[in-house]
């Protein structure tokens, strides 16, 4: 329950954390860390409306988008604190209600039937298709480590496997979670938010038909999505038998410095150019392999 | 007849409408097909006039290894009628063609794209609209249209984009122009009052005002026979240099935009509002309308002024020399520029292409040099000219523009420091000399801007004709983009960054 609740407070936090980092880095003074936040509310506001064009799955897709995202942070535990639903292979679980929520958005984005819309569902599908190896080899890597088979049972037994390469493997997860989230998340490298340009686009360009409450719903769930990202390098890095209180002051701290680094990379580099993502994404599986490879190698050493 | 065209070596001319041949019209498509095989002649203006119940046909010819121009001309009954195409045979006419097809219904046979241009409010074909241009088509399985446009989601101009693409590949680009005609040529031949007509040009291309009005001001004064003191020459000069930073430096900001680099784009975009704040400072407005007037000037440039351009500009010049270093030598922005766009040399001589467009081909074609007006007659310019045609060599050809038009101006200004006080008022309605024709040729920052114009016996402009550079290289930024990804059209349309009003007219 309680990293239920520090998902949901710090979901709120992000996105102004990364415009802040963002324009002090460009050194503008820039909004409030809160402005994320009032803009959805003004979305919240305003009357939805729909091109005559599309049909039921357009209206349901962000409300699924969203209910994915905290059906998966369900399973996601904080600390000793075992999360709400566990269960063995539970990380399955997790990837593939994420990937439900983002299968909605595609067909929803056929739906309207536009020449962009399909193009960045095309997009979308290819590169979280290219990400999934990477985030299955890193919890296979953990798994094998720990001997068990579920975000619960993994994290709180992480550190106290005796095992002292343990800070190795919590150094390369949190770098991996960091990269899976942000393509995850559509940022930049792979995607830029911020772009107005149609063809340029990747997640952006699947929601251009949105308005109003459904708007909303699909930038909190981005939020969401971030902060169940960065819970999970919180739990990585951050031993599970901490004090409750310190846990807490790192659950911000890891989230915080989460946005501060995505806010950075996206001040001081370009994106990278379309045909260039897929190596860059199959990169990142290729070190969970080698994270998987050495971890294999250790296993048999330590355990003949 | 001994004289096939009238050679004239000074920019802006007029001639006396008589002492321009008149060819018949194979031996004027002969004679144009011959200049223009060689690759230093390009055609700066070539159009129909509507006199004494025929079809008048004017062609220049500008060479820019001889530093002259050439005109020449020839008649068509009016009406409907069906001439030889030349554009198989020299590509870079075809939409001098299409435009003459357009407003004149002439019909040009053999002509490979006689696609409408702009729409215009008096064309000829009033069956010739928005929603049935003849799109370029291609059928396949795997092949899909783009349409994008003509509202984008950028605050632009409107435009229509159609790709056709296999996958992410563009197999052909074909824009639609013309969303925004306004009448500006007709406006111009009918109004009779000057100040009116000085602030049309100085709207006409909302980012090259002073280009434009310096290319109205010289043709009037062309007309009138009058030349205003070096004093206000040499502000011309400045004014239009300072245009040109300030656009280069913005346009700067905007690839960076593009390619999500915000660093390079923030800190581009404050050094562009130091420029344009100083020229306002100068004339009361940020992007020089009402600077140039023909004639002379209202807005005298004094000490006070030039001191706080030259400060600003050494301060300006600094902070964009190293910001440009960073931006162009940062590995992530140079993946996405170099090799994208590219444009070959071949393909920028079919097309005409002039400007920027054509200097980043390795094609020596800048008015400054080739044809100077102005102060740049008695100061030495060297136009800087690069090889590759991407969009790398269009950004690296802005900073190395910016660098030479601050040390240009620091030149003029210290000349200008040693001039007389002579300064004139703007003479709105001055005579002008009666039937005659007039073109002047001015490099606005985006490239060559033709101002062309014919008066009546008794000096009243009866026809006006405005050429934006953007009238050629549109064709070549269709021609950069094929093979490309189409999610690297906006970056190479903003390395042309070419004007969509200034096509429309």
């Amino acid at each position: 329950m309680a990293g239920l609740i520090m998902i949901l407070i710090s979901a709120m936090f992000f996105p102004g954390m990364i415009l802040r980092t963002k324009s002090i880095a460009s050194g503008r003074k820039g909004p409030g860390i809160f402005q994320p936040l009032r803009d959805a509310g003004v979305l919240v506001r305003k009357g939805s409306v729909f091109s005559t064009t599309t049909g039921l799955i357009t209206q349901i897709a962000p409300v699924i988008s969203l209910a994915s995202v905290i059906c998966a942070a369900l399973v996601v535990p904080f600390g000793h604190q075992e999360a709400l639903i566990h269960f063995e292979g539970d990380f399955i679980f997790f990837a593939y209600i994420l990937a439900l929520g983002r299968f909605f958005m595609i067909i929803a984005a056929l739906d309207t039937g536009s020449a962009f819309e399909g193009m960045g569902a095309s997009r979308e599908a290819f590169f979280s298709m290219l990400i999934e190896p990477a985030f299955f080899i890193l919890m296979a890597t953990f798994s094998m480590f720990t001997g068990l088979v579920s975000f619960s049972d993994i994290f709180s037994h992480f550190f106290i496997t005796g095992n002292h390469y343990v800070l190795i493997f919590s150094i390369i997860g949190f770098y991996l979670f960091i990269q899976t989230a942000l393509i995850e998340n559509s940022r930049l490298p792979v995607d830029d938010p911020k772009t107005h340009l149609e063809l340029t686009m990747i997640h952006e360009v699947m929601i251009l038909d949105y308005s109003g409450l459904d708007k909303a719903l699909i930038h909190i769930t981005t939020w969401l999505k971030f902060a169940v990202y960065g819970s999970l390098m919180y739990n990585v890095i951050v031993p599970a038998g901490w004090n409750i209180f310190l846990q807490i002051g790192l659950f911000i701290a890891v989230q915080a410095l989460f946005a501060i680094i995505v806010g950075f990379l996206e001040s001081f580099r370009a994106r990278n150019k379309m045909n260039k993502n897929p190596k860059f994404i199959l990169t990142i599986s290729a070190i969970a392999l080698i994270a998987f490879a050495v971890i294999l190698i250790l296993n048999l050493n330590l355990n003949p | 007849m001994n004289e096939l065209f009238r050679e004239i070596s000074s920019n802006p001319f007029t001639v006396s409408l008589d002492i321009i041949p008149v060819l018949d019209y194979e031996q004027f498509c002969d004679q144009a097909a011959r200049m223009l095989k060689d690759e230093s002649d390009h055609c700066v203006a070539y159009y129909a006039v509507e006199m004494q119940g025929s079809l008048k046909l004017i062609c220049c010819i500008a060479n820019d290894r001889d530093h002259i121009l050439r005109v020449f001309s020839s008649m068509l009954p009016s009406g409907k009628s069906t001439v030889r195409s030349l554009s198989k045979e020299v590509p870079q006419l075809h939409i001098y063609e299409r435009e003459i097809y357009e407003n004149h219904s002439v019909v040009f046979e053999g002509h490979p794209w006689p696609k409408p241009v702009r729409y215009p409010h008096n064309r000829a074909s009033k069956a010739s609209v928005m929603d049935n241009y003849p799109f370029y088509r291609i059928e396949g399985e795997e092949l899909h249209e783009v349409g994008v446009g003509p509202v984008h989601a950028g605050v632009i101009e409107p435009g229509h984009f159609r790709f056709i693409c296999n996958g992410e590949k563009v197999l052909h680009l074909e824009i639609q122009l013309g969303y925004q005609h306004r009448g500006v040529e007709r406006l111009l031949a009918e109004t009779r009052s000057g100040i009116w007509r000085c602030v049309l040009c100085d709207n006409i291309v909302g980012d090259t005002s002073v280009g434009y009005a310096l290319s109205y001001a010289r043709l009037i004064e062309s007309l009138a026979g009058i030349q205003p003191s070096r004093a206000v020459q040499i502000e011309r000069c400045i004014g239009l240099e300072l245009e040109r930073i300030a656009v280069h430096i913005g346009d700067t900001a905007a690839l960076c935009g593009d390619v999500a680099y915000q660093l390079g784009q923030v800190v581009c975009e404050a050094l562009r509002t130091e420029i344009i704040n100083t020229t306002q400072f100068w004339c009361g407005n940020r992007f020089g309308k009402g600077l140039v007037r023909p004639g002379g000037t209202n807005y005298k440039m004094t000490a006070v002024v030039a001191d706080r351009i030259l400060s600003v500009l050494k301060d300006v010049g600094l902070r964009f020399a190293s910001v440009s270093e960073r931006i162009y030598s940062l590995q992530s922005v140079l993946a996405r520029f170099e090799d994208i766009g590219q444009v070959t040399r071949q393909q920028a001589l079919s097309t005409g292409a002039v400007g920027m467009a054509a200097r980043t081909c390795g094609i020596r074609r800048d008015i400054r040099w080739s044809h100077p007006d102005q102060y740049y007659r008695d100061y030495p310019f060297e136009p800087v000219v690069l090889e590759n045609g991407d969009v790398l060599a269009r950004g690296q050809l802005r900073v190395k523009e910016v660098s030479e038009s601050i040390n240009l101006i620091s030149g003029l200004i210290s000349d200008w420091r040693n001039q007389p006080d002579e300064h004139s008022v703007p003479d709105y309605n001055c005579n002008l000399s009666p039937d005659s024709f007039a073109l002047s040729l001015t490099e606005g920052w985006r490239g060559e801007i033709c101002h062309s114009a014919i008066t009546d016996g008794s000096g009243n402009i009866v026809h006006y004709k405005v050429k934006d550079p953007s009238f050629h290289n549109w064709m070549a930024l269709a021609l950069a983009v094929r093979n490309q990804e189409i999610s690297d059209f906006p970056v190479c349309n903003k390395s042309f960054n070419l004007s969509y009003c200034g096509n429309d007219l």
